[in-house]
């Protein structure tokens, strides 16, 4: 019997596929054999992956992690954990505890250091602000800069001096 | 403008133009966005994404870049229109599968198109022909913030753009480089190279994004990180990375030119007597043998043509492309004439 696939080589592979409740036998040389299983695997999406990866975290949390709710849109981490995407920009704080470790594992990091979006609230560009002067900080120590560095603290620090006075008023 | 004047037009990933076009294709930069509060698209009621499109779609008027484009809502497109756009990748593959609330943007150039309702509510992409990161970084950063002072985004400063999927939290940003291999898979060094691209926290893909095969020689190069690098600091690596790369495909058809120089020559000059003289051809037979001559024309071994003709080639052979440019539906085999007809006429 020729393979199905190339119609060339002996088929030495013998397949069963169930697509749609129908199935399907295929005969398969060696060669079409090992392209089709690439195939398959590749198929294995990126949502059972990172199903796969949120699920890995500590057994003994399982029923506070399932029934972790976003107050903005209601994904619940259960439905995340099975579709493999978030509902709401909220839901990142939402599932903070069990997010953070995962961007770790995914990125090596969970520290954003790229640009934001030009119009915020003030409220968000101070965040920003003192967010941005904490990363110089830690580079600056890191650098051996302490000058600088002694400065960085100062700013951060009247920054935070005058956001908890807006708090308050 | 209607989406029939695109086929006058040379889709700038195909151009030719631009630093080392001769190796690399196209640069493009994709940037995720979303909407603060409102769901995501795959999570949002029908009213929800209603609204995401229509405040998306409200501010093109104001963004200076927008001005001169198009909002083509998808439910208005039939099935041949939005292939022909994916073929264009002008859209991708998975959002042209459902209709209801999409919409994409594209520009005159048709440097800029901006998805909305993917899987987030904005996925703007700006490409540019040959090696040129960072012309399409430049581009695509004014249009994202034009864009953010008149949008709410979600930004945490902590985790950067949300984004439905946390692979693309952070900068929410994507560069890819389309590059053209045919001499590292001819001397079969191309698995080495992808290997220590994976290592490298890059990933591959084919000529059609996610999932796609590596047809005609065919690779985009892309980073997979998006969170804890700045964006500077992940096209500078993707630069660096798509430099020795080019640097290999060079030593390689060195290699191929001064050690196998018959068997080149022997390999281009039958792709181009096929093409030449096929009556019934296959899209997938056509860009193999396209890369073989796009390969002859950088070479120097085919000098009766032009690499912009071989480039346009690749487009107008799409099935989608074939029925656009003869105006009705046609079968696959009514293609397979057709294309061989085509190609040979263009190669005359």
């Amino acid at each position: 019997m020729l393979c199905n696939i190339c119609n060339k080589n002996k088929a030495t592979v013998h397949l069963t596929e169930i697509i749609d409740d129908q199935m399907k036998e295929l005969h398969l040389c060696e060669e079409c054999a090992r392209h089709k299983s690439a195939a398959m695997e590749s198929q294995f999406g990126l949502s059972d992956l990172l199903a796969g990866m949120a699920q890995s975290g500590k057994p003994s949390t399982d029923k506070e992690v399932t029934l972790a709710r976003c107050p903005n849109c209601g994904l619940t981490f259960a439905d995340f954990k099975k579709i493999g995407r978030l509902g709401c920009g909220d839901c990142y704080s939402a599932f903070r505890k069990y997010l953070v470790p995962l961007l770790k594992r995914i990125h090596g990091s969970s520290q954003h250091l790229g640009k934001s979006p030009q119009k915020v609230t003030r409220v968000m560009k101070k965040k920003i602000d003192i967010h941005d002067l904490r990363i110089k900080l830690q580079r600056a120590v890191e650098q051996e800069a302490f000058e600088e560095a002694a400065k960085l603290r100062d700013a951060i620090k009247e920054l935070e001096k005058k956001q908890s006075q807006e708090n308050q008023a | 403008m209607i989406i029939n004047d695109l086929l006058s037009h040379t889709s700038e990933w195909l151009r030719s133009t631009g630093p080392n076009s001769d190796i690399v294709m196209s640069s493009r930069i994709r940037l995720a966005r979303n909407l603060d509060k409102l769901p995501f698209p795959h999570w949002a009621s029908k009213k929800q994404s209603e609204n995401a499109l229509q405040m998306i779609e409200g501010v093109c008027s104001r963004v200076d870049f927008l001005k001169s484009s198009t909002v083509f809502k998808l439910a208005d497109l039939d099935n041949v229109d939005k292939q022909f756009l994916v073929e264009r990748h002008l859209m991708s593959p998975d959002f042209a599968q459902k209709s209801d609330n999409r919409a994409v943007i594209i520009d005159n150039e048709e440097i800029l198109s901006i998805m909305i309702n993917e899987e987030d509510h904005i996925r703007m992409q700006v490409m540019q022909s040959g090696f040129n990161l960072v012309e399409a970084w430049n581009i695509i950063s004014r249009i994202d913030d034009d864009l953010a002072k008149q949008l709410p985004i979600a930004y945490s400063p902590e985790w950067g753009y949300l984004t439905a999927c946390p692979t693309n939290a952070g900068t929410g940003m994507r560069g890819s480089v389309m590059l053209h291999l045919p001499a590292l898979v001819m001397t079969r060094q191309i698995d080495r190279v992808l290997a220590a691209i994976a290592k490298l926290s890059f990933t591959t893909r084919g000529l059609y994004g996610e999932g796609t095969q590596a047809l005609g020689n065919f690779f985009q190069i892309s980073n997979q990180i998006s969170l804890g690098l700045s964006e500077d600091e992940i096209l500078d690596s993707l630069n660096n990375l798509i430099r020795q790369i080019i640097e290999q495909e060079n030593q390689a058809r060195e290699v191929l030119v001064a050690r196998e120089k018959a068997l080149l020559e022997d390999r281009v000059s039958r792709s181009f007597g096929i093409l030449n003289s096929a009556r019934i051809i296959s899209s997938q037979e056509t860009i193999e043998l396209l890369s073989m001559l796009r390969l002859g024309c950088d070479l120097n071994l085919i000098k009766s043509i032009d690499r912009r003709v071989v480039n346009e080639l690749f487009i107008i052979t799409q099935p989608a492309h074939l029925q656009k440019l003869k105006d009705k539906k046609l079968t696959s085999q009514e293609r397979d004439l057709e294309r061989a007809q085509i190609i040979r006429e263009k190669l005359k």
